[in-house]
């Protein structure tokens, strides 16, 4: 098993969500849950960062931040796709400012289901995320 | 002069280690704190091991430089104190190990890097002073600047120097980048401007951060125990005792204190360093 899959450190982005996703994944960090105990943090930097935890449906205006911060993640990383309206725009995918889920700008990993998602769902989603991170960087070296 | 360099490579290759441990320690009792479980000890070792095999983006190359000499100064101070040599010279080293940081900070054309340089040179700023006042203070209680004279001195340093001991606590906590005084970069959840300092750094270059902080942390626990160690066998024993609780007492204010501004900061320590600090080398003056 790489160190990767040992410290896995993650940044979480809102794109354009409701925020509901956003909560739960805030949860994650707080004691019922406590993500920290699988050696996860929470960073705010993306160069810092392992896992990209996006939510959202991403709009026209944050395109191009969020393909910012991807790029500027070291390899290897994954991206999870948190929330209906990553999958695919959700409840707003009718709407004209969003794009319609993270996969229209972003090479998406893992999906994580759920409007909002679970916390429980959302650990799930990290998890298989860090098993992928495990293997990408098995592979690298 | 056998047992000087014992201690030095000792130092070497003990003090990342012993600084890996006590961050993960750190770690845990701060999330039992918290009603957490927190990660095993030894995370800290699985973060470094996973940044040293992670791509560095270099922002440019001079900041590399700028590492390397942070890192360098810094495990030359610890070697110079565990040597038992001069206890000013350690910390103007230490200081230059500091200017290198912030400098690395400062190259990277980035404004959260150098908002944390900024207020990192105003940390150093609130901390220079009692630091000063804590090597004058050694001096004058056991005559001599040497660390392998002070601690095979009769007498503990700590009893003269009891108010001096009281204010190199307080600025400890700068120094181990503990809330309330975490302005400049700060661990993880706590942050406030991305990451400050290390905002530019990834992969392996952080890494080398994270390994020298463990260097500077063996070598702060070294500063706290010299005031407690005299020729007494017994009294290592007290100094580690002492070291535990004071360790205990900063990780614990950490979870208590919210972070300050930069002038409480600033006012605080230099109010401290005057209070405690000059007033105990005024005490000692007239003892002596």
């Amino acid at each position: 098993m790489s160190f990767a899959a040992k410290s896995p450190w993650l940044i979480h982005y809102d794109g354009s969500s409701c925020n509901g996703c956003d909560i739960e994944v805030l949860a994650c960090l707080t004691p019922v849950y406590d993500i920290e105990r699988f050696g996860i943090i929470n960073t705010g930097n993306p160069k810092h960062a392992d896992i990209f935890l996006i939510t959202g449906g991403i709009n026209k205006q944050n395109e191009s931040i969020v393909q910012q911060i991807y790029k500027q993640m070291p390899s290897p990383k994954v991206v999870v796709a948190v929330g209906a309206c990553a999958f695919n725009g959700g409840i707003f995918k009718d709407c004209y400012n969003i794009l319609g889920g993270v996969d229209k700008v972003l090479p998406v990993d893992i999906y994580v289901s759920g409007c909002a998602a679970r916390p429980e769902a959302i650990i799930d989603g990290v998890v298989k995320a860090i098993a992928l991170l495990d293997e990408k960087s098995k592979s690298a070296s | 002069m056998m047992l000087q360099i014992i201690s030095l490579i000792a130092y070497i290759i003990f003090a990342p280690i012993f600084g890996g441990l006590l961050a993960g320690v750190d770690r845990k009792i701060t999330a039992r704190m918290q009603g957490r479980t927190g990660p095993p000890i030894i995370q800290p070792f699985y973060d470094v091991l996973k940044l040293f095999s992670k791509e560095a983006l270099v922002v440019n190359y001079v900041q590399n430089l700028f590492v390397f000499g942070y890192f360098v100064f810094t495990i030359f101070a610890g070697c110079l104190f565990f040597y038992g040599g001069d206890l000013l010279l350690v910390f103007f080293a230490i200081t230059l190990a500091e200017i290198f940081l912030i400098m690395c900070a400062s190259s990277a054309n980035s404004a959260y890097s150098s908002m944390g340089a900024q207020r990192e040179l105003l940390q150093m700023m609130a901390y220079e002073p009692m630091i000063l006042i804590v090597a004058i203070g050694f001096y004058i209680s056991s005559g001599s600047f040497a660390i392998k004279d002070i601690i095979t001195s009769k007498i503990s340093a700590i009893t003269f120097t009891p108010g001096i001991f009281l204010g190199f606590l307080f600025i400890l906590t700068i120094k181990l980048r503990k809330s309330p005084f975490d302005l400049s970069t700060s661990h993880h959840a706590h942050q406030e401007m991305v990451k400050g300092l290390t905002v530019e750094l990834s992969g392996r270059i952080l890494a080398l951060t994270e390994i020298a902080h463990w260097y500077e942390n063996a070598f702060l626990i070294g500063v706290l125990a010299i005031f407690i160690i005299n020729s007494t066998w017994w009294s290592w024993i007290v100094a580690l005792v002492v070291c535990a609780i004071a360790y205990f007492i900063e990780i614990l204010i950490d979870n208590t204190y919210a972070r300050v501004k930069w002038k409480v900061l600033l006012n605080s320590s230099w109010i401290v360093a005057f209070v405690f600090g000059i007033l105990n080398l005024l005490a000692l003056s007239y003892i002596k």
